[in-house]
């Protein structure tokens, strides 16, 4: 096989890149199933919702895609937050997580899934946007902006939400409420209200990830299928709970799966994370960096 | 004589946390081993070590002469290691009955081969509910049960194993001045059967009267070991009771 | 009632319908009746290990494609009577069972659905990039249009809807088996309280192995004939997520601790989608399975066997 530097590094820096955009993804479930223990497995669906309300806005009305899905937060948080209401009333509290919730989760995954297929058709959707189609060169490096711009923001996003959990009470809370409900409860805080605002918060996190991912490629419904796989890689990689392991884990599995891509054909690429998956999960579950 | 059980200088963390520092335990064939201490000690850190639900980083458990440390929980069981937990917990979706037909056929059957019939079965189930004064409940399930009900179905499953050592992890705790003392009763009653037995317990008056042996636990380590009331007069005991 | 009386019985219910439909000449009823037949199967296997043991199991399609699959492999290579391909398919989809289930099994409840999830998808990656079998092109099989038996012609259709029928009766006969069984009641103590089962004596990992390897099994064996039925198989269309969506659904909803249960699930969610495809459209059915799936994990976790043994519990209590 024949290895140029020239496409070697493009590969590594174009995986860079989509591994930026993979951690943006990957957050949402990072703070639902690192921290609050629940297999929210209907995540990459909440995404690609995300990608089409993006779609939607931009092509009627000539808004940025990732504007919108900033705008399209508070509606995000407040999905979330019902979502987690109905998963704490009918399972949490009796006990019944495991089998029950994530049968709840695939459900909502394939409910959601369908009825964008019912709205919008099997169709491959794409946006346009200033940024899709220039690309910047540094040296050897072709950056494709349409990469570059959601690696950023996801970058972004990621700074963010560490920042708040690290230096807000409330992120602290929900830091606390991971791992002790009992002591969270003694200081007066209520467990399921934070859980509640933690679980709004991760599916929030979807509307921006949603909006990156249909710059990045076109979208159809079920591509959240694929990234079920990679979510749950990431996350297991790096680590439960820790969100620079996140991070870390995203770019590692972005550089791979690119390489794997180019030097392999692009058919090979959802093995890869899912491979990374069950390898780490039969012999190293706690991650790279877990608790 | 040799010990049944020798917990031989046994540690565990929790990453940072020393649950247990060293322990070294035995327990005689036959006897009423009494173990206490403050909430947060490591007793029950203990018993999970003991009985394979945890594994402990140094450290090794013989078990009727022989090393336990690379087995499974339910092998243990098999080899005559039974316990209770501290929060009850039954198989829900069965009847008591069944429960307690559980241990029957994994245990005792795996032990020394099916020699009961079905009939025989039942009749064995019925007679542990019982002892246990749950008989005409045989065919409730464990969320109709009162707390102190579940308590004793916890025992009765624990003795349906036909143990050589029962480990009693916190029987009696919220019960009645009278409910403990049927759970005491039962305990004495297997003892003179033959089983050893191990109380963990935070009621003195019940481990004061049941144990012929007490060992303390204070913040993972045996602080004392020996006659119960040489140890409750023991000055570090008293300490890690009651603070300076 | 022992397992062969039951088979025989059931056996006969079947056949006797069979004859029904074949004097009235219902063609229809034949593909139908299949694909019913074909959920009964799957939704009974995916509760040996989801609804006696309580591990959800995300793989069904992977499973029953892997049948399909081996199927397709040993046809290219020596084309076999179908029997033989479904107790062939029984053994390489029980294998990955057991497998799958000596590397995850020792997870947690979550972690195993996962990676029930992950195999599925690097099943469907390997294939796709498995030009023998056809690979995304997909393959084809041509359906013979009738099969002599005893001197009488039969519709190969029929054919392949006895061969669903029997399959469907061992599954039932084996789940019925289990249940009242040694290995039922352990199956039942992993799905309350793992721990407390240990403790108790049952082997847990051991009993947790033979579910998934029988899950497996029959799941494969469900896909053997389908490449005959289909006659072009694809990947996209062996290991579709309704597969998957409808072996969880089909249990939950008609209930998980019996064998009653995912019958009575697929012949109802079966038929309702029939009917949803043919009247209004393949995406509203599979809507449809995915809101009841949600609305019965809300509300009736036991499905409808669940609240039936409710009802008649309370009602034996004074």
């Amino acid at each position: 096989m024949d290895v140029s530097l020239d496409l070697l590094i493009n590969a590594i820096a174009a995986g860079l890149l989509l591994g930026g955009f993979y951690a943006a993804v990957t957050v949402g479930v990072s703070i639902s199933f690192g921290m609050l223990d629940i297999v929210n497995i209907a995540h990459p669906a909440f995404i690609v919702l995300g990608s089409y309300i993006a779609y939607f806005v931009s092509i009627n009305f000539g808004v940025d895609p990732i504007v919108v899905s900033i705008v399209a937060l508070p509606a995000f948080y407040a999905l979330g937050a019902v979502v987690y209401q109905v998963y704490y009333a009918a399972f949490e509290r009796r006990g019944q997580e495991s089998l029950r919730g994530l049968a709840f989760f695939f459900g909502l995954l394939f409910v959601t899934e369908v009825s964008l297929i019912l709205v919008f058709g099997v169709d491959y959707r794409y946006v346009n946007a200033a940024y899709i189609g220039p690309s910047i060169h540094i040296g050897l490096m072709d950056l494709p902006l349409r990469m570059l711009v959601p690696c950023l923001v996801a970058l972004a996003l990621f700074g963010a939400l560490q920042l708040f959990v690290t230096r807000t009470f409330l992120g602290r809370a929900i830091m606390a409420v991971s791992q002790d409900q009992l002591a969270l409860q003694l200081m007066a805080a209520d467990p399921v209200r934070i859980k509640r605002i933690a679980f709004g918060i991760s599916i929030a996190t979807a509307s921006i990830a949603g909006a990156l991912l249909i710059v990045i490629q076109p979208v159809e419904p079920s591509v959240g299928r694929e990234y079920i796989g990679r979510v749950f890689a990431i996350c297991v990689l790096g680590g439960l709970g820790s969100m620079p392991g996140t991070l870390i884990a995203a770019m590692i599995l972005g550089v791979v799966e690119n390489l794997t891509s180019t030097f392999y054909g692009p058919s090979w690429a959802p093995a890869v994370a899912f491979g990374f998956l069950l390898l780490t999960l039969a012999f190293r579950p706690a991650g790279l960096l877990g608790r | 004589m040799t010990a049944l059980l020798h917990v031989d200088n046994v540690s565990k963390r929790f990453y940072g946390f020393v649950a247990l520092d060293d322990i070294d335990l035995e327990v005689q064939p036959g006897e009423r081993l009494g173990l206490s201490g403050p909430n947060g000690s490591g007793k029950s850190t203990l018993v999970n070590c003991i009985c394979g639900a945890l594994q402990y980083e140094s450290g090794s458990v013989h078990f009727d002469g022989h090393l336990i440390d690379g087995l499974a929980v339910h092998q243990r069981t098999q080899r005559g290691l039974a316990r209770t937990f501290q929060l009850p917990r039954p198989f829900h979706s069965l009847t008591l009955a069944d429960n307690l037909r559980i241990p029957l056929l994994y245990t005792v059957h795996a032990r020394s081969g099916p020699m009961r019939s079905a009939g025989d079965l039942d009749s064995r189930c019925h007679d542990l509910l019982d002892m246990v004064g749950l008989a005409d409940k045989a065919k409730r399930m464990p969320r109709d049960l009162t707390q102190v009900e579940m308590r004793k179905l916890e025992l009765a499953r624990a003795m349906a194993a036909e143990p050589k050592l029962l480990i009693a992890d916190e029987s009696m705790a919220g019960l009645s001045h009278s409910e403990v003392g049927d759970i005491l009763a039962l305990l004495v009653q297997l003892n003179e059967r033959g089983i050893t037995i191990i109380l963990i317990e935070h009621i003195m008056s019940a481990v004061m009267s049941f144990s012929q042996r007490l060992a303390v636990l204070v913040s993972g380590k045996k602080v004392a070991d020996g006659k119960p009331e040489d140890v409750v007069r023991d000055p570090e005991v008293v300490r890690a009771y009651l603070g300076e | 009632m022992n397992a062969l009386k039951f088979s025989l019985i059931a056996i006969g219910v079947g056949l006797l319908v069979l004859a029904f439909a074949h004097w009235l000449k219902l063609d229809y009823f034949y593909f139908a009746g299949y694909t019913i037949l074909q959920f009964i199967v799957l939704a009974t296997a995916w509760n040996i290990l989801g609804g006696y043991c309580g591990y959800v199991n995300f793989g069904s399609a992977a499973f029953f494609a892997l049948g399909a699959y081996s199927a397709v492999f040993l046809h290219k290579l020596y084309p076999l009577p179908i029997p033989f391909l479904i107790v062939i398919s029984a053994v390489v989809s029980g294998t990955v069972g057991f497998g799958m289930g000596y590397l995850t099994l020792r997870l947690r409840g979550a972690f195993f659905a996962i990676a029930t999830l992950a195999l599925s998808v690097v099943l469907q990656t390997l294939v796709v990039n498995w030009a023998y079998v056809g690979g995304s092109r997909g393959a084809y099989i041509i359906r013979p249009e009738t099969i002599e038996f005893a001197g009488i012609q039969f519709n190969y259709i029929e054919y392949l809807f006895v061969l669903m029928l029997v399959l469907a009766v061992v599954a039932l006969a084996t789940t019925r088996t289990i249940e009242r069984s040694q290995l039922g009641f352990g199956f039942a103590t992993i799905r309350d309280d793992e721990l407390a089962a240990e403790a108790s004596g049952v082997p847990t990992l051991r009993l947790k192995l033979i579910a998934t390897t029988l899950s497996g099994a029959f799941m494969g064996m469900a896909g053997a004939p389908f490449p005959y039925y289909i006659s072009y198989l694809q990947p996209a269309s062996a290991f579709g997520l309704e597969y998957t969506v409808n072996s969880i659904a089909m249990p939950m909803i008609g209930g998980t601790t019996s064998w009653v249960g995912p019958l009575l699930g697929a012949v109802l969610l079966g038929s309702l989608q029939q009917y949803a495809t043919v009247t209004i459209s393949s995406a509203v059915n599979l809507l449809i399975v995915g809101l009841m799936l949600v609305g019965f994990v809300i509300l009736a976790p036991n499905g409808l066997v669940g609240l039936v043994q409710e009802r008649l519990y309370r009602r034996r209590r004074p």
